[in-house]
């Protein structure tokens, strides 16, 4: 189950099965010969551009658009009005105007009544060339009747509040969930509350309450969100090229938006040039191209730019959290409470499963064993863009590992305990697994005090904090981090999770060659994880197949089969499985041929990597390439086999796996300056097993350096009229190697017990276990000035102003 | 993708030939150096101009030389040219420490002297050595050439003495034997403008501040220089205590505004702080130059 066993070498010098090599994709995209959607050109394409709102909250009172239809090259130019016109044959609504959202909510394809932040779609024009079509954007002439913004969350629910929904018939600002919730909650809000109080009451207890938010943050992928609709008049195909990272999803919510019919629609996610959730919902300007494309009866391409795609799509986190800690003087810890105010901008658009309106942040209590957990998430509209995903964060873990790992921070501040050992004595213990957490997940395995000891010894723990003491008698100022942290991804089971009413499941097909040679479709779709790699490796491991002889399709529907796509670090844990499940179908058919073959019983038979041979007589065998020739030879097959080897599966998951971490952050604060130099990462993944174990230390590089990007400078924030500061790469700042250490990372392998190959998933680890870690150093650091707590991003400016006793509020313009 | 406005393009082959083109195009023409600045404002429609004059061609226009006394830089020496120039280290460390700390290696490449100091950001960093360093700034137009000293070029944010017609040259700093200089800046992230940066150069002899320049940027300091803390420091010790009171002397005539990168208090503070911290280093590499000829 794990990688520890001997890997033969293929021909082509790839370990056949788990191990590193390079990724097979990068030869292209070294080259520069990826193929993303801005690359899809197609004969008489025509192109587009959105005029977007300057408001944030604005009453539209005319749009004219007839300077901009007279400019020479344009083709079209629709506004919401146009739109509503359309009629939609569709349970959806009953015009094109709206959409559905993810979350069952609706959202403006095109603004009518109203624009509701800033930003908005407002108008499409069609044109010959994206010159003209922007040309044309700035012919049009809207008349805006600017209205009150609600930019603070915290204000939103006031009585006084202007009311963003009023388009829905709402009087206020709450979001109402598809179950009629306007809170969610999970774990035992009156065992929680009992609790805390017993802790207050008691001398030898103490509880902690801190206030921490998770500010607005975008994912921001190399390559913005754009698609290429394509309606063939004649056959009645739509041909969607699009950035997606779920395109079966994807397909079907456009089946319903459109009132398509399903098998007419074909989506193609190219190559994806980063996703990170991004990808995940469906924009406006995806919707806006197929019209496009049924109007002009052409081709249309939209690409949005950078700041477009910064202003307009899935932000992420906006979470205003107030936690509350229990624990005993000696650091037992008792019970968390917490209470969010969640901040969902315009249209609640954010992409979870349909039980999960918080995504997974009820995974809070985090990997210590206490009984008592309770949280409160209460989501408002503001007027800010829609939240399309959680991000990178396995469904808004991100958020419930910083909550968790700052409290426990606190808590060790306040107790005046290593923070290191107050976590060492709350950790789960090995044989506590499965364990049922008190907000009621069962975590599949772990041996968390193992892998934050490894941690510890790399980091050299206890030699860091003898320097710190130095440092500090000094007056130099190094702060040491600690964030331990569990996530809980691989949505479903589909019994329990579902976008849309579509069960998270994901099918998989693997074909046989007579050659030997194989081909595996897959649903899930790479945004630069390398799945033509990895999945090859997992058939490599299952049958012996050289990874160089397997090619991996994803991301078109006509050529793979139904399933809910990558986001959530969903594709390992169940496509991963499907993998290998799929595999060992073909190589249970295949013993049925060998037997034919080898004119023995299926039972006589014994499996050594890549062989069927017959017990105890070795040199009677047939390698799986033979047998894949036998297959469709003239061989008499028998009975259950009709002749190749290929095979389908669907992956429902029974369970969700939970891959975990101890991550270590060294950082020096110059209190002169505020700034924060992060001197070392130290990073202890368990993911199971490791199918690539160079592709997992990408995964988590990439993901430290996203959250020391969070931890240190990464914001959206607004002004009080509505404006967006972080619209341009100028503004919002991404991290580069120069603010990153050389990663230090180390490992320890506790396989998932009900996942076939034992893996768990780790696309979104270091992103949800970095910036508590980040975070923690800094107020590590600052602790001999009183700080405890400030809120990302710590940006030089909000370090030193927390020095003098007087943080910045993050998420508005700085004042 | 990003689009800009329809625009001409053409390429000057000479200072008199961009010159009569511009003089042909009016205020509709605008002088495209390395376009790191303009090329971007154009993409965001933020810059509009009809027509393009491209002056990369000019090789008049390059070059970093010693004449007679002076350090002369032309207006297209790019940013990785002053950074790796050992002409400029030996004299001036300033513009190393300066240029490492400017945007980042593909901006250097093609970003110039001249399209830095004439864009004019409240930010720029060459501004603030320049101010430290007391340069001339040299300017032609169809009559002829005129001077203009650093301290004076700025008219406001983004606006110079160079006016429409015109084509800044070169810029020329005064060697000063001895002295010491030396930059500092906070950033938010390595690339990004300052928050606020400092520079100074200053010579010592006979135990005192015989020359002292301080430049500061991104915070508001008029002509991103403070003469009064300069004024104070001549002719007193180097000591830890007068470079502090030249520092905060310094900050109380800055006058930031809060945006993104920071609130006034912060970046008033950061004027004192930088400010100290350059000078100190400064008056060390000035007092060990110092040493150095008189053990020699
Ligand atoms: C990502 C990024 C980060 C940056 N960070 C920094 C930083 O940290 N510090 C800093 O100081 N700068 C920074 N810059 C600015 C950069 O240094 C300037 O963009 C660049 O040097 C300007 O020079 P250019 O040659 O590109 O000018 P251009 O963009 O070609 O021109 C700028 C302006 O100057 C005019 N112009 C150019 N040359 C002349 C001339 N000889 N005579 C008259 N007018 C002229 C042009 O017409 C135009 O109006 C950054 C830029 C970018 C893109």
């Amino acid at each position: 189950m794990t990688a520890v066993q001997e890997v033969p070498i293929s021909a082509g010098g790839n370990p056949i099965g788990f191990g590193s090599m390079k990724r097979v994709e990068d030869q292209r995209f070294v080259r520069g010969q990826g193929n993303y959607v801005d690359d899809v050109n197609l004969p008489g394409m025509l192109h587009s551009a959105i005029l977007r709102s300057p408001w944030a909250h604005a009453r539209i009172k005319s749009i004219d658009t007839s300077a901009a239809e007279a400019l020479p090259g344009v083709i079209a130019v629709l506004t919401g009005k146009a739109l509503e016109g359309i009629p939609r044959p569709s349970l959806l609504g009953d015009n094109f105007a709206w959409m559905p959202t993810l979350s069952y909510d609706t959202q403006a394809v095109l603004a009518t009544d109203k624009v509701r932040f800033q930003g908005q779609e407002v108008a499409f024009v069609i044109a010959e060339s994206r010159y003209i079509a922007k040309d044309a954007v700035e012919l049009i002439d809207v008349d805006y009747e600017p209205l009150e913004p609600v930019m603070d969350a915290k204000r939103a629910m006031d009585p006084g509040a202007p009311v963003i929904r009023d388009d829905k018939g709402q009087t206020d600002n709450s979001i109402t969930d598809v179950h009629g919730h306007k809170t969610w909650e999970s774990g035992n809000a009156i065992s929680t509350a009992e609790a805390i109080a017993r802790a207050e009451a008691d001398p030898n207890c103490v509880v902690v309450t801190q206030e921490v938010m998770y500010p607005r943050v975008h994912p921001a992928p190399m390559e913005t969100c754009g698609s290429v609709a394509h309606m063939d008049k004649v056959t009645g195909q739509l041909t969607l090229y699009t950035t997606s990272q779920a395109p079966h999803a994807h397909r079907t919510v456009y089946a319903m938006v459109a009132g398509l019919p399903e098998q007419k629609i074909r989506v193609i996610s190219p190559d994806i040039g980063g996703g990170f959730g991004n990808k995940v919902g469906v924009y406006p300007g995806y919707v806006l191209s197929i019209l496009g494309t049924i109007v002009t009866g052409k081709p249309v391409k939209w690409i949005e730019d950078r700041g477009e795609n910064l202003m307009s799509t899935s932000f992420a986190r906006d979470y205003h959290m107030t936690g509350k800690i229990a624990a005993t003087k000696d650091g037992k810890i008792l019970a968390v409470d917490v209470d969010v105010l969640a901040d969902h901008g315009a249209f609640n658009g954010v992409a979870q499963p349909t039980n999960y309106p918080a995504g997974f942040f009820h995974i809070f209590s985090g990997s210590y064993d206490y009984p008592d957990a309770h949280c409160k998430v209460t989501p408002v509209y503001t007027n800010k863009a829609p939240g399309g995903v959680a991000y990178a964060c396995s469904f808004r873990i991100t958020e419930a590992v910083y909550v968790i790992e700052r409290l426990v921070d606190c808590l060790a501040a306040e107790l005046g305990m290593d923070p290191a050992e107050l976590r060492l004595k709350n950790l789960l213990k090995p044989e506590q697994f499965p364990y049922t957490s008190p907000t009621g997940w069962v975590y599949d395995s772990g041996q968390y005090e193992k892998t934050m000891r490894v941690a510890m010894e790399i980091a050299g723990y206890d030699e860091l904090r003898r320097e710190q003491a130095e440092k500090r008698a000094r007056g130099e100022y190094m702060g040491i981090g600690i964030s331990f942290f569990t996530e809980g991804v691989g949505a479903g089971p589909r019994k329990d999770m579902d976008i849309l009413g579509l069960g998270m499941a994901d099918g998989i097909e693997l074909r046989v060659h007579p050659t030997g040679k194989a081909v595996l479709r897959l649903s899930v779709m790479s945004q630069g994880q390398g799945h033509e790699t990895t999945y090859a490796q997992i058939v490599a491991h299952e049958l012996g197949i050289p990874p160089e002889d397997i090619d991996v399709v994803n991301g078109d529907t006509d050529q793979t089969p139904f399933g809910l796509g990558t986001y959530g670090s969903r594709s390992m844990p169940v496509s991963g499985a499907a993998a290998a499940i799929v595999s060992r179908k073909v190589k249970e058919r295949a013993r049925i041929v060998a037997a034919a073959a080898l004119e023995c019983s299926p039972d006589d038979l014994e499996w050594e990597l890549g062989r069927w041979s017959v017990k105890g007589d070795k040199e009677r065998g047939k390698t799986i390439q033979e047998i894949a020739l036998l297959s469709h030879s003239s061989l008499e097959l028998p009975e259950g086999v009709e002749g190749h080897l290929d095979a389908t599966a669907v992956y429902n998951p029974p369970n969700l796996t939970y891959p975990y971490g101890a991550y270590i952050c060294v950082v020096d604060v110059d209190p002169g300056t505020g700034v924060v130099k992060v001197r070392r990462f130290i990073a202890v993944d368990d993911c199971g097993t490791r199918v690539n174990p160079m592709l997992v230390d990408g995964q988590v590089h990439g993901g430290i350096a996203d959250g020391i990007g969070m931890a240190l400078m990464e914001l959206i924030a607004f002004d009080t009229d509505g404006n967006n500061l972080g619209g341009s790469f100028m503004d919002y700042l991404l991290p580069t190697s120069m603010e990153c250490p050389s990663f230090e990372l180390g490992e320890t392998v506790t396989p998932s017990p009900h996942h076939p190959i034992g893996a768990k998933g780790v696309g979104e680890s270091a992103t949800v276990g970095s910036p508590a870690a980040v975070v923690n150093a800094v107020m590590d650091a600052l602790a001999p000035f009183g700080v405890r707590h400030a809120d990302m991003p710590l940006t030089p400016s909000n370090v030193w102003r927390a020095i003098q006793g007087n943080p910045i509020r993050v998420d508005m313009a700085i004042e | 993708m990003q689009t800009p406005a329809p625009v001409d393009y053409v390429r000057a082959t000479s200072v008199a030939d961009a010159l009569s083109l511009l003089q042909q195009h009016g205020d509709e023409a605008r002088l495209l150096a390395g376009g790191h600045s303009l090329l971007p404002m154009m993409k965001l429609r933020l810059a509009r101009p009809e027509i393009l004059v491209d002056i990369n061609d000019l090789d008049e226009l390059r070059g970093i030389r010693v004449d007679g006394n002076e350090i002369v830089i032309g207006a297209m020496v790019t940013h990785a040219e002053i950074l790796n120039s050992p002409i400029l280290f030996e004299h001036y460390p300033i513009f190393r420490e300066a240029e490492k700390v400017i945007a980042d290696p593909i901006v250097r490449n093609k970003g110039t002297m001249g399209g830095s100091m004439c864009q004019a950001d409240p930010a720029e960093d060459l501004s603030a050595v320049g101010a430290a360093l007391r340069g001339t700034v040299v300017i032609q137009n169809a009559e002829g050439r005129r001077t203009v000293p650093m301290r004076e070029f700025h008219e406001g944010p983004y606006e110079t003495k160079v006016a429409d017609g015109e084509i800044l040259v070169e810029v020329r700093y005064p060697i000063l034997p001895g002295s010491g200089s030396a930059y500092e800046k906070v950033e938010r992230r390595s690339g990004d403008w300052a928050v606020c940066a400092a520079g100074a150069c200053v010579t010592i002899s006979g135990g005192v501040f015989s020359s002292v320049g301080i430049g500061i940027g991104a915070v508001n300091a008029e002509h991103f220089t403070a003469t009064g803390a300069e004024a104070f420091l001549v002719g007193k010790e180097p000591t830890a205590e007068n470079i502090a009171t030249a520092a905060q002397m310094a900050a109380d005539s800055c006058d930031p505004s809060a945006d993104q990168r920071g609130p006034a208090d912060y970046k008033k503070h950061l004027a004192m702080e930088l400010t100290k911290r350059a000078l100190t280093r400064a008056a060390a590499a000035a007092v060990a130059v110092h040493l150095t000829k008189n053990g020699a």
